[in-house]
């Protein structure tokens, strides 16, 4: 039986000719951003005679990762994100790093704290951070100055972000026989009120682009859990930020709004409607610069914290996240995997890596021509936004997938105006806080075996 | 005899058994196992990483009591009752049409086939493109001066508009109409048209009957298709769709299984849609079974 049954063990080869251990990693970047990384992987290659590492450009890792570890083949090195991390570590798919920093010397001192705090769980470290990445306001400069504003002069509150919207907002509409433009505020109450108009310029939309339809709360002081068993969707500064939201419709109409988002090009095109000027202030990451350094470069653009509903002076608000290394549960090779992560994570290596990918180092010392070097000219407002103490990670909680799921189907009810904030949100919470005490009755369960799985590391 | 085998008979079962061997073993280890680890499953919580927890009937209990669930099910219904008449009813007019003999009959009928060796992922991506603000479709309507809906953003339009792309694709359904009315034995039209029955009445009381067994059969296959209808709405949406319009069950049942990660409620999911699916055809058949006329059965 053992004979007829060869392919079933993994017999590729774990040493390369000159007998080098071969460390297999995957990671989700393809493009310019691989490139990056391939030019980091084949530095630490050339300084090695003992490990070699194979990189690999994998596709969906989260999930690729997930499965080769229940089946027990999986990667030596994996490149996820910091908000997978709490859930592939209470599935047991990680292996925790603690013991490997305590002799590595590498500790939280070293990193941007949030970034590092992002990598824990439960007590544990499971990843050492690559590439972070923090949200902004973008403003078409162009279209300010057009619409009488101070280009050099982004909003500074959310009310005098509306005031911006509306002003940069141009709409075509027949008055007195004639087919006119006008800006939105210069509309009549009433012209307002019938919402007869088609748009042609947008100040803003929240539903663009779309990717942190669940996190908008943030920026109105709003928590979606209260960091153990509770979830908080349905409190006022939430219902806050979703009355906003669904202002926009209720503003500008939903069919409005529905025929000007129809015209929207491709994302990372030079139709993406930013880039083309059809809407002038977005919420993107700082990985915004190489689109518009590749598709319009002539843009006169500026990035500047996005206005939260009460500024803290404190610190701006932004949503911190992070690419990160971690080791698969079963990896073969796991201590040459380290070595690897290990040297990514000097401060040369993340600095090549991060100015290949055009981001900035999670580590807390940056050398001093950084920011000089570096190809985005707003690179300092990202790295200012990662060390302030109001940028916030996306909810480790292990059903993180329903729920933001669940709060984009509130969203969409709200948008759409078939139900009250109140109502949305609190069937989210609802639905959610179920899903979430079955989870934390999961975890009770093996909270123990867990904890000494991992601590006998 | 008292039920033991001879020698003889004994060697002929073990040589037998091991003859279809493969099989046996294939069927065993990728068929009857996965079945019966799934339903063991349903009753646990799982979640594919972590060794499954018996957890008695929760799963399906959650279901009873999960909004979604349901809304997912009113979805699936909603897709397969207009889809099912349509597609089916479109089909047969093709194919009565596509049997008479008209001009370049295999050329129409290579043409009303092809739509049905498209991958479906594809004819998706075409939809999309169609169906999108300001897409061709939304072209041809102002052309009429006729305003376009939200084809794909407006909920109340999602399943309307997968049902339409979804008859495109009657290609297969038309082959086997073909073929069963192939098989009508000329006689009866024409003993009908000398009694004087127009065209109508040759369809109503000739064609449909001697066809029946070919339009159960496509209806229980059609009841099937639709209770597990999954790629179009899955690549035309990206998901459930604007309010959830077109999470079907199939994809409520992905995105447990392999978004999050809740094995366990997928698989009860699942066991529950195999039950439905038995139902149905159950039902299906104790319903036609009056008025499906196999030949040689007088």
């Amino acid at each position: 039986m053992l004979l007829i049954m060869p392919g079933c063990g993994d017999d590729r080869p774990t040493h390369t000719p000159d007998g080098r251990v071969i460390v297999r990693y995957w990671e989700k970047w393809t493009g310019f951003e691989a490139e990056a990384m391939r030019a980091v992987v084949d530095d630490f290659n050339a300084s090695q005679d003992r490990i070699f590492v194979k990189m690999l450009s994998v596709s969906g890792v989260d999930q690729k990762l997930l499965l080769s570890t229940a089946g027990g083949n999986p990667p030596d090195v994996a490149g996820v994100w910091t908000h997978t991390i709490n859930v592939f570590a209470e599935k047991g798919a990680l292996t925790p790093l603690d013991s490997y920093t305590e002799q590595a010397g590498i500790s939280r001192e070293n990193y941007i704290p949030a970034i590092y705090d992002q990598c824990t769980h439960r007590g544990f470290l499971w990843a050492l951070p690559t590439t972070p990445a923090t949200l902004a306001l973008h403003w078409n400069k162009t279209l300010f100055e057009e619409a009488g504003l101070d280009p050099d002069t982004p909003p500074r509150s959310i009310e005098e972000f509306e005031r911006f919207a509306e002003r940069l907002t141009i709409v075509e509409l027949d008055r007195d026989g004639e087919r006119v433009r006008v800006r939105f505020d210069e509309l009549t109450d009433a012209e307002k009120q019938a919402k007869n108009f088609s748009i042609i310029q947008l100040g803003h939309t929240p539903k663009f682009p779309g990717w942190w339809l669940e996190l908008w709360g943030f920026w109105f002081d709003g928590r979606l859990w209260d960091g153990d068993s509770q979830i908080t969707v349905d409190t006022q500064a939430n219902v806050e930020a979703y009355r906003w939201y669904g202002s926009y419709p209720e503003r500008f109409g939903r069919r409005n709004l529905d025929t000007f988002g129809a015209s929207f090009g491709n994302f990372a095109s030079p139709q993406d409607p930013f880039l083309s000027g059809q809407v002038a202030m977005v919420i993107q990451g700082e990985w915004m610069y190489n689109f518009i350094d590749q598709f319009a470069p002539q843009l006169s653009w500026g990035a500047a914290p996005f206005p939260a509903m009460h500024p803290d002076p404190a610190g701006e608000v932004t949503v911190l996240e992070s690419d990160v290394l971690v080791i698969p549960r079963g990896a073969r090779h796991p201590d040459e995997a380290f070595e690897f992560i290990r040297y990514v994570n000097t401060q040369a290596a993340l600095e090549k890596l991060n100015l290949g990918q055009r981001k900035f180092s999670p580590l807390a010392q940056v050398s001093e021509d950084f920011i000089r070097r570096h190809p985005n000219p707003a690179i300092k407002v990202f790295m200012d936004l990662a060390a302030s103490q109001n940028a916030r990670p996306w909810p480790t909680l292990p059903i993180w997938n329903e729920y933001k799921d669940e709060i984009r189907i509130a969203s969409d009810r709200i948008y759409a105006g078939d139900t009250t904030v109140e109502q949305a949100l609190a069937d989210v919470r609802d639905r959610v806080q179920h899903k979430l005490d079955r989870a934390l009755r999961r975890w009770d369960a093996v909270e123990d075996q867990r904890l000494a799985e991992w601590g006998a590391r | 005899m008292g039920g033991a085998m001879t020698r003889g008979e004994r060697q002929n079962l073990v040589k037998g058994l091991a003859f279809i061997s493969p099989w046996i073993i294939g069927f065993a280890v990728f068929g009857l196992y996965p079945i019966l680890a799934s339903l063991y499953y349903s009753f646990c919580d799982y979640d594919v990483l972590n060794k499954p927890a018996f957890i008695g009937t929760l799963n399906y209990q959650d279901m009873v009591h999960d909004s979604v669930f349901w809304k997912s099910m009113y979805n699936t219904a909603y897709f397969a009752l207009f889809s099912i008449p349509l597609g089916m009813a479109l089909a047969l007019i093709i194919a009565v049409g596509l049997n008479q003999k008209i001009m370049a009959r295999s050329v129409f009928r290579t043409a009303y086939f092809l739509p049905s060796i498209v991958p479906l992922v594809g004819v998706s991506m075409i939809w999309i493109w169609l169906f999108n603000g300001g897409g061709l479709v939304d072209h041809g309507l102002s052309w009429l001066g006729l305003p376009s809906p939200g084809w794909l953003t407006d909920e109340h339009w999602v399943k309307p508009t997968l049902v339409l792309s979804g008859v495109w694709q009657v290609g297969g359904t038309i082959v086997l109409f073909l073929a069963a009315l192939q098989d009508v034995p000329k006689s009866l039209y024409e003993s009908a048209q000398i009694d004087g029955a127009s065209a109508p009445v040759q369809l109503r009381h000739i064609t449909i009957p001697m066809i029946s067994p070919v339009i159960y059969f496509n209806l229980v296959m059609g009841i099937i298709g639709s209770l597990q209808e999954f790629v179009r709405p899955f690549v035309m949406l990206g998901g459930p769709g604007p309010n959830r319009s077109a999470l079907f069950y199939a994809i409520n049942l992905y995105q447990n299984a392999f978004q999050y990660l809740n094995m366990g409620y997928a698989c009860a999911m699942a066991w529950v849609l195999f039950v439905v699916i038995i139902l149905l055809t159950w039902g299906v058949t104790v319903l036609s079974r009056k008025h499906v006329h196999y030949g040689g059965e007088g």
